[in-house]
Parts: structure tokens; sequence; C-alpha cells
């Protein structure tokens, strides 16, 4: 198969952005237009002249992904040129639940033909770090560091599947790099059902925090086997489907020890009371979505 | 030059200036129609809703966004995708977009935008000035005034023909005083739809995105690039200031109506004292420019129908035979104590050989009232520096000290 985000681009060896872009182009197909928000995958995808992207692209700010999705889909609504071309954002979690938040929530109040694909590596990447409100608990990022008096980020991830749910979106779906086929699939769901559709991509990100290049997949699976990443699908505000973890359950501590992000976890004293409300957000994943 | 207005009385009808302009809006054809509600914009916004929910503008969404900086964040979609985009706004919504306006610019996306100019907060007001258009010159955006309502309705037509001009590709703003302009009614022609089919062009632009021939937009510039996309820009607002004489003189042509082009004149000829402003106070100047030409007083006015670009040569030419041009300003830039209209005139006339005395004036703050008599003052003031010189360069015309 041709991908349609080409080699040459400028992200980090085994870097989530690039595989999550490439797996939504496999799933979308040509007959698409991409609305990407500032951030790395914007970044190292289109340092002007060069472009990675083999379909239409195209980038404003930060925070507007949603409302310029909104525009794509309307403009060619009005000019008769819709057809079955799928509307695709694909931002990263702090473009997305962070700063893009409202006009993410107009898009989708308002009902556009849209699938927005959030890339979900729980930090602000491209800027050196910095915590948003996709930030696991306990993670240290430069803007929460773990120290003397702090274990790192205060406050569990913000919900946001759930907040989309509540907009009365038709398919939602968590997914994850640790599952490219599962990703690729849903994807393509989101992107064949009217009206607008949202995918959670859960993307480890190497620079970020702090593991081999060759793991990201490694890492990506440890975060859905231990439950702190579910995989779910919702349709019509219900869950419908969700990948079970089954005898592959591991502890958290399989997980976070990978990671340079959590190592503070594992020297600081009194951090094993961390441990434990880290593995409880786990056990409440998996009670709630009936992953056992 | 002088206004020319060959109106056809079986064709006038009395609307207000917010109408007038959002049904010169729907005869201008727009394929996206993306706008906030915000005072004293709603009437344009509200009128448009009802022309949609009427079909009465074929081959067009309009999208109710959450917010202003949505509303124009979803026309760089719209733009890029090839439609025809428009969107209305004032005050604490314009200043809301500022980060979308350099990116509408930076992008070439011409698209037009009716500002209905109000006072910015603190303290909230919602009465006209010109602060928040003129807060936003530099944002690379074409803007024009409009001295009444069917000049409002008509440089809408006027602004897509220069926005989208392929030498030009700039958004534009066409500007109207609130309240004084956008809730007023008068006897008009609303804008002719025939008459627009033959001067406006369909939009059909040279780059959108299409799956059929994928492209990039939005690429980031390193400083290997940057500055020449910035120069580019610069560039096409040189070529925008005779594409907009152009615009107006066919405009004439086809609907016999006129406004001037970049500026225009009024009593300038063998004027001593020249006053300068924009917007509906224009109006105003007239009549006193009237009033005080028959007592025999050589006043003239200068009218300023496009900020940006600055029309430096056109306004060198007016004022440099007078012996003292007052700038007349609804905004100032705190800090420099001056008005925009002000400040740019006296610095495009420096290095020029005009040398001619000339002050600001600053008034009609916040929708203060602007009476004749302010502006009489004015030129009695300005009588004095001809005979004894600038005592005060620039300084508001209208204070109440008793409230200080």
């Amino acid at each position: 198969m041709k991908s349609l985000f080409t080699s040459g681009h400028r992200g980090c060896a085994g870097c989530c952005d690039a595989m999550v872009a490439k797996f939504t182009l496999m799933a979308a197909g040509e007959d698409c237009i991409v609305i990407s928000p500032t951030g790395c995958l914007e970044v190292m995808s289109t340092p002007y002249p060069e472009t990675s992207w083999e379909v239409p692209w195209v980038h404003s700010l930060f925070e507007n992904a949603g409302a310029v999705a909104s525009g794509v889909e309307a403009a060619l609504k009005a000019m008769g040129k819709k057809g079955d071309t799928k509307v695709i954002a694909l931002g990263g979690d702090g473009a997305t639940i962070d700063i893009g938040m409202r006009s993410i929530s107009g898009a989708f109040e308002r009902g556009h033909d849209i699938t927005y694909v959030c890339i979900d590596n729980e930090a602000y990447m491209n800027t050196g770090v910095q915590r948003s409100g996709a930030t696991p608990f306990d993670a240290s990022t430069t803007t929460s560091p773990a120290g003397k008096v702090s274990y790192g980020n205060p406050r569990p991830k913000k919900n946001m599947p759930a907040i989309m749910a509540a907009h009365g979106s038709p398919y939602i779906a968590t997914t994850s790099l640790g599952y490219p086929k599962d990703m690729i699939k849903k994807i393509k769901k989101a992107t064949e059902i009217e009206g607008p559709t949202y995918i959670h991509a859960h993307a480890p990100c190497t620079t970020g925090w702090g593991f081999d290049t060759s793991k990201t997949v490694e890492v990506a699976k440890l975060a859905v086997q231990t439950g702190l990443w579910p995989l779910y699908e919702m349709e019509n505000g219900e869950v419908t489907k969700v990948r079970k973890i089954g005898k592959q359950k591991k502890p958290v501590e399989d997980y976070l020890k990978m990671q340079k992000r959590f190592k503070h976890l594992f020297k600081m004293e009194g951090a094993g009371e961390q441990l434990k409300l880290i593995q409880a957000l786990a056990d409440k994943n998996i009670e709630d979505f009936g992953l056992e | 030059m002088t206004v020319i207005r060959t109106l056809d009385k079986d064709k006038m009808d009395v609307a207000e200036g917010s109408y007038a302009v959002a049904h010169a809006v729907k005869v201008c054809r727009p394929n996206v129609i993306s706008a906030y509600p915000i005072t004293p914009q709603t009437h344009i916004v509200e009128d448009l809703s009802q022309f949609m929910a009427d079909g009465e503008i074929p081959n067009c969404e309009y999208i109710t966004v959450e917010s202003e900086f949505s509303a124009l964040s979803a026309l760089v979609g719209s733009a890029a995708a090839g439609a025809r985009c428009y969107s209305a706004t004032t005050s604490q919504g314009l200043e809301l977009m500022h980060e979308v306006l350099f990116n509408v610019s930076g992008m070439r996306l011409p698209v037009v935008m009716t500002i209905a100019n109000r006072a910015v907060s603190a303290p909230i007001n919602i009465w006209n000035d010109q602060q928040d258009s003129i807060s936003q010159r530099d944002t690379g955006w074409i803007q024009m005034y409009a001295e009444d309502l069917q000049e409002s309705s008509d440089m809408t037509a006027q602004a897509y023909k220069v926005a989208e001009d392929k030498d030009v590709m700039m958004p534009a703003m066409t500007c109207m005083d609130g309240f004084i302009l956008s809730h007023v009614y008068e006897p008009l022609v609303l804008l002719e739809q025939d008459l627009v089919d033959e001067y406006l062009p369909a939009y059909e632009p040279e780059f959108t995105l299409d799956p059929k021939n994928p492209l990039t937009f939005g690429a980031f510039a390193d400083p290997t690039a940057y500055t020449e996309f910035r120069y580019l820009q610069q560039q096409a607002m040189d070529n925008a200031l005779p594409k907009i004489e152009e615009a107006a003189n066919e405009f004439y042509e086809i609907f016999g109506r006129y406004y001037g082009g970049l500026i225009d004149e009024y009593e300038t000829e063998d004027a001593d004292i020249i006053l300068m402003a924009m917007g509906s106070l224009v109006g105003t100047i007239r009549d006193v420019v009237d009033k005080l030409r028959a007592k025999g007083i050589k006043v003239g006015l200068l009218k300023v129908r496009t900020f940006r670009p600055f029309p430096a040569e056109a306004i060198k030419n007016v004022v440099k035979d007078a012996k003292v041009v007052v700038a007349l300003d609804k905004n100032i830039s705190l800090g420099l104590n001056e008005g925009s209209l002000f400040t740019e005139t006296k610095a495009s006339l420096y290095n020029t050989k005009v040398d001619v005395p000339i002050v600001g004036r600053m008034l009609g703050h916040g929708g203060r009232d602007i009476p004749e008599k302010t502006i009489e003052d004015i030129v009695e003031e300005a009588k004095g520096i001809i005979s004894s010189g600038i005592n005060t360069e620039s300084k508001y015309a209208d204070l109440k000290e008793e409230l200080l």
C-alpha cells in the first residue's frame, strides 16, 4: 500500500506522531482533507518548501483545528464538492483537549461531518515536554517536575472521550499505537460514519517520556495491558465494545519502569504509596470497562 | 473628485444600515458565512440568518460558531477550500480574532469582513469609535471606512473585487461606524443583483484544498524564507492601491455611484484648512464645510476611505498647498497621545517636500456625540495655527475636564 505520509520528515526515530499520521491516511485513503493544529506533527512534516503530505493538508493555528475543519466541511457542502471526501482533523493532546477545547466542542455540537483524531502523547512535546490536561498522574514534566516535595503531575488525565460523548457524537473510540490494526480499523469506521466522530489515540513519545526509540509500540501495549489506557468504542453515547486484557494483565510498575518520566516513583521516599494510587486508577478502568 | 450619486428613485428603499450590508453580502454570492453575534454587529448576522432560513442565498452554508475566534478560523478552512467567505464583527470580537487575522492574511485568503466599529473594554462600552479596527492595522488586512449607509453596502462588493484580485489576494475589512451607520435607516438603493453579477466575477482561486491535486497550506517557514513571505504581503498591499481606485471607478461605471477610491476630497482645491477624517464623521464635516464656506472660511475636507494600504501619495497631493491640516481620530495610541490617522499622515509627509503644519484632534471616543460645534471649534483653533504656529500637536477635542 502506498504511504500517503512520506518519509523524509523531521520526526524523531520512533516518532508517535508520524506513526499515527501514517495509519490515519492508511485508513482514510486519498479522498480526504487533513487539518492539523500547531504542534510537532505540523512542524516536522511541513518545513517549507517540503511536505510529507500526499493528501491536501492545512495548518492554521494551535487552538482552531475544530473550527478550520468545520469550515472546510461547510465549504465542500456549499460548493457541492463534499461527495465522499473525508474531513479529518489530526492534532496533539494540548491542541485538542486544552487550548483547542472550545473549537472542537463547537464543531461537535454543530454536528459537522468530520473525524477528529487526537494524538495523545500526554504533554506539550513540541515546546519541550510541559504538562497538559492529558498528562497522567505523577508524570514528571518540565512544568510538573518531580522534586523534594512533588511526585510530578498532581492530577489524572482529563477524560476527553467522555466529554466528546456528552456532545452526542455518534462514534468515539480510544486506540493505541500498540495496536495499529485496531487503530486503522477504528479510524476507517469513524470516517465512514456521518457526523462528528472522535478517535483518541494513545501515542508514546520517545523523547518526552524517556524510552528507547525502538520501544514505542512496546510501551503503548503496556499502557493497555496494565489497564491505564482502556481500549473501547462508544456509539451514540454507549460503550459498545472493549478490548479485554485477560491473561495479559500486567502491574502498572511494568509500564512505569520503562519511562524516565516516572523514574522518581522508584527512587523517592514514600513513592510506594503513589504506585498504589496509580494501580488504583488502572483497577478502576478495568472495573469500569469490564476489561478482565 | 466629488461624490457622485445618480440614485434612481424607482430603485430606492428605506433600509437599516445593517440590512443594506446583509443584502450586499447576499448578492455577492458567498459560499460560507461564519459569524458570532456581538453588539452592534448583530443585525447584520440576523438578517443573513433570515436570508438563509428563507433559502435566499444559494450554494451557501452559514456556520453559527461558538466564538469570534472560531468564526474567522472556520473561514481559513473554507477559503482554503475555495469558498467565497464572509464574516462580521466588532470591538471585543475583533480583538479576540487578532491571532487569526494575521493567519488569514499570511495565508493570502481573501475573506471579507464587515466591522461595525465600536469602542474596546475597559471600561466596557458598546458605542462607536474606531479603536477596534485601528488596533488591527498591522495584521495585513485591507481596511476601508464608509461614510454612510449606501457606501457601507456598496463597499462590500468593492472589497471582494479588490481582495480576490490575483495581484492582491489579501483579506479586507469594510468598516462602518457602529449604531451611527449600522442601526440607522436611510433612503438607499439595495445593491442590485444583476449589476453585481456584472461587476464581481465568480471567485476562482488558483490554489485550493482538493484531493485530486493535494497541496500543503500553512507550512512553517524558518528564517531562510519567512522574510520573503512578509515582503510579498507588503507587495500585495502595494498592488491593492491602484486596484482600490480601479474598483471604485468600475463600480461607478456600472452602478453610477462613487465615494472616492483611496480618498475623496471636498472643497480642498483652494482650502487653507484641511480636515481629515474616516467614517461617518465625514458626513458631519461636509455640513460644517458648507456652513463655514458660506462665511468665507477656506476650509476643505479630505476623506480617508482606505487606511490600509495607507494612501500616503494621495494624501500628500491633496494637502501639499494647505496652510494647516487637522487629522481627526476616533482612536488613540496610549503612550503616544495621538490618533493613528494623525501619526501616519505626519510620518508620511516627513522626508517629502511638503511642509505643512499638521495637528491631531481625538474625539468621539466611546460614542461621544460629535456636534458640528466641536468641528467648528477645531477649525477656529486651526486658524490660530496659521497665524501663530502649533501650540498643542495632539489632544482630545471633546474632553470633559470637570470629570477628571
